[in-house]
């Protein structure tokens, strides 16, 4: 990519940016300042990361639990190959489902489509599973709901130089 | 949390405009100041619902690697396991689940290379086997809560 910043200068940004946006009016102009560059370059490298594809997402991350959002569900489902993909796009859109995706089965794990569903009770995360498993014709097929029952480590992905993520 | 909470996060979870005055902009959106947006950030930051603001890199397209792993621990070992697993940096999240894989946790690497090592790393140091199950599709990926 084009980009009026130096390599090291892109790098500083970098972990600027996973540092998180200040905030303040202008917070790109802080970046530029720490990096000793213009807020148009700095903006200008950040829309190219952006264009590449290179953020997951740009916006907040917030706690679950700080929000009452209490119970999480991995619901995992034996489904068969020739329509895996068909039924996993169609999780994938449901209401409910926050992450949905297909992992190999293995001798002692016969499960090959993952639906991550949360929500603010037990209760109510197993009520919404079990309508999503009838309305998509799904109740026959293999399938297990593991509950979560304590969360040890949680952070984002980060990335640096160092090697560390 | 009232409803200019619920109104100011639902719209960040759909993320932050990539212009040189964001909160300007949110503002002009929601019809408020910006500086009141930003007063409550820094309210919900110091409280600690919120983390922090900006990208989140997709460190797969940055050359890196995720997999999801689970492992079955034996129930008087789990703290002591625990405890293993959250000092090696490559583990991201670790959530104890109800199933005979009690332990699951998704690995982080900087090269594909790195998840090998750190699944052989953490057989090594726990003697437990490793179930490696990396993604092979994604149908969605989209962690937004309407609060």
């Amino acid at each position: 990519m084009n980009s009026a910043l130096s390599i090291e200068q892109q790098q500083q940004l970098r972990r600027l940016l996973e540092n998180g946006l200040p905030l303040t009016s202008r917070p790109y102009q802080v970046f530029a300042e720490q990096i000793n560059s213009s807020e148009h370059a700095v903006i200008e490298h950040v829309q190219g990361l952006a264009e590449q594809g290179l953020f997951r997402r740009f916006g907040i991350v917030v706690k679950h639990r700080a929000l009452g959002i209490n119970a999480n569900v991995m619901l995992v489902m034996d489904i068969e190959d020739e329509r895996v993909h068909q039924v996993g796009e169609a999780l994938g859109e449901a209401p409910g489902v926050n992450l949905c995706y297909r992992r190999p089965r293995r001798p002692d794990w016969p499960y090959n489509l993952f639906c991550m569903v949360h929500g603010r009770d037990r209760q109510a995360v197993e009520a919404h599973v079990l309508e999503l498993l009838q309305q998509h014709n799904l109740q026959q097929r293999p399938h297990h709901l593991l509950f979560s029952t304590r969360a040890f480590k949680q952070r984002g992905g980060r990335y640096n130089q160092t090697g560390t993520i | 949390m009232d409803e200019f909470d619920r109104h100011l996060l639902n719209r960040l979870q759909h993320g932050l405009p990539l212009v040189r005055d964001p909160w300007g902009a949110l503002a002009a959106e929601l019809d408020c100041s910006a500086e009141r947006i930003r007063q409550r950030l820094q309210e919900l930051l110091d409280d600690g619902t919120l983390t922090r603001f900006g990208p989140m890199f997709d460190i797969e397209q940055l050359g890196g690697a995720f997999t999801l792993a689970a492992m079955t621990v034996p129930e008087q070992r789990f703290d002591e396991v625990t405890e293993l697993l959250n000092t090696i940096p490559a583990v991201a999240h670790n959530y104890r689940r109800e199933h005979v894989f009690n332990m699951w946790f998704v690995l982080a690497c900087p090269t594909p290379e790195g998840i090998q090592h750190s699944i052989a790393e953490i057989e090594a140091l726990t003697g437990l086997s490793v179930l490696n199950l990396p993604k092979e599709k994604t149908y969605h990926v989209g962690l937004h809560f309407p609060l």
